[in-house]
């Protein structure tokens, strides 16, 4: 009876989606809001990458919301995880492969996440894949190295005052232009990587959170005790 | 150019349904996740293929990178790490049998 009536279900699942995507044409875009962003954000926004504009400047209150929920989950989840016990046992360390990879490939991460995130109202990517390749690129030392101290509280200050920045950019936004997060500094040459106003400060406020928000949910999870094998 | 870009998609789409029946059908759990990232790199290929280059970097960033990470230490949270399958690991890990299949 159970398999039965998940099968009607699926079949009614698939029959949905099929009447759906019949009706698109692949690739197309059904909507038109998108044209007028693309046109009116280079003399709006002047940032060179038209989806950071949306991101920071049309709907700059939704990421405000998204890194909202990112906190609340990394918050819940080191709540969950509590802390490991002072004897509690450790990982042996890493073999020689990763040690020297970890070595090896941590500069280059902390280089392809700044890049990233620094370049983010330029070239696709920005503060989130910035800030999540961040992460990585602190997590990896602890992944060759199980024993090793990770920072929690000066992880915690960072992502704090990046969190608190990208607010006081959006108060200076609603003092100075009139509305909440409000690019403001003027836009400049587009193209040229100090451009788009406030854009790229707030992008570096969002990667410096999302990376040491993850890389210490990622630490906590990982120093947690293993069960025995 | 523009069948060039339809092999591509089909081939990501190819891949990504592999991927996604070999989580279902791998006995083992380290091996099942790196399925999961297979089904994200081939929907980050699909984001290019679109032209949605930011899309496809926070897909490869977090669902191949990510949340691969997140549930492999989940696994070892859980003591299912086992680089062997569940019938290799024996007597020695009684635990591992109610995650075997069929």
């Amino acid at each position: 009876m159970r398999n039965a009536l998940s099968l009607l279900f699926i079949a009614g699942l698939a029959f949905l989606l099929f009447v759906i995507t019949a009706g698109l044409d692949f690739g197309a875009a059904p909507m038109l809001v998108g044209q007028g962003i693309n046109q009116a954000s280079p003399g709006q926004v002047g940032a060179a990458n038209i989806v950071t504009s949306v991101v920071l400047g049309y709907r700059a209150l939704d990421t405000l919301g998204e890194l909202a929920i990112l906190f609340a989950a990394a918050t819940a989840g080191g709540l969950m995880l509590g802390r490991p016990r002072a004897d509690a046992r450790h990982d042996p360390e890493a073999g020689f492969i990763l040690l020297a990879a970890a070595d090896l490939l941590f500069p280059l991460l902390l280089v392809v996440g700044l890049f990233i995130i620094v370049h983010g109202h330029l070239t696709p990517g920005g503060g989130f894949q910035g800030g999540v390749i961040l992460a990585a690129a602190f997590f990896l030392p602890l992944l060759a190295r199980p024993g090793t101290h990770f920072n929690h509280p000066g992880f915690a200050v960072v992502e704090g005052l990046a969190g608190a920045a990208f607010i006081v950019i959006g108060l200076l936004g609603l003092a100075r232009g009139g509305e909440f997060l409000m690019p403001l500094l003027g836009q400049g040459a587009m193209g040229s990587l100090l451009s788009a106003g406030t854009l790229p400060l707030l992008y570096i406020a969002v990667g410096l959170k999302v990376g040491t928000e993850l890389a210490g949910l990622m630490a906590h999870i990982a120093e947690y005790e293993a069960v025995d094998p | 150019m523009e069948h060039l870009i339809n092999w591509i998609a089909l081939l990501a789409t190819v891949v990504m349904l592999a991927g996604a029946v070999a989580v279902l059908l791998l006995e083992n759990y380290l091996a099942a996740v790196a399925a999961t990232t297979v089904v994200s790199l081939g929907a980050a290929v699909i984001f290019v293929v679109l032209r949605a280059p930011d899309v496809a970097l926070t897909e490869a960033a977090v669902g191949a990178g990510l949340s691969g990470v997140i549930m492999a230490l989940a696994l070892r949270r859980l003591g299912l790490w086992h680089i062997g399958t569940a019938s290799d690991a024996g007597d020695d890990a009684p635990d591992n049998d109610t995650g075997r299949t069929g």
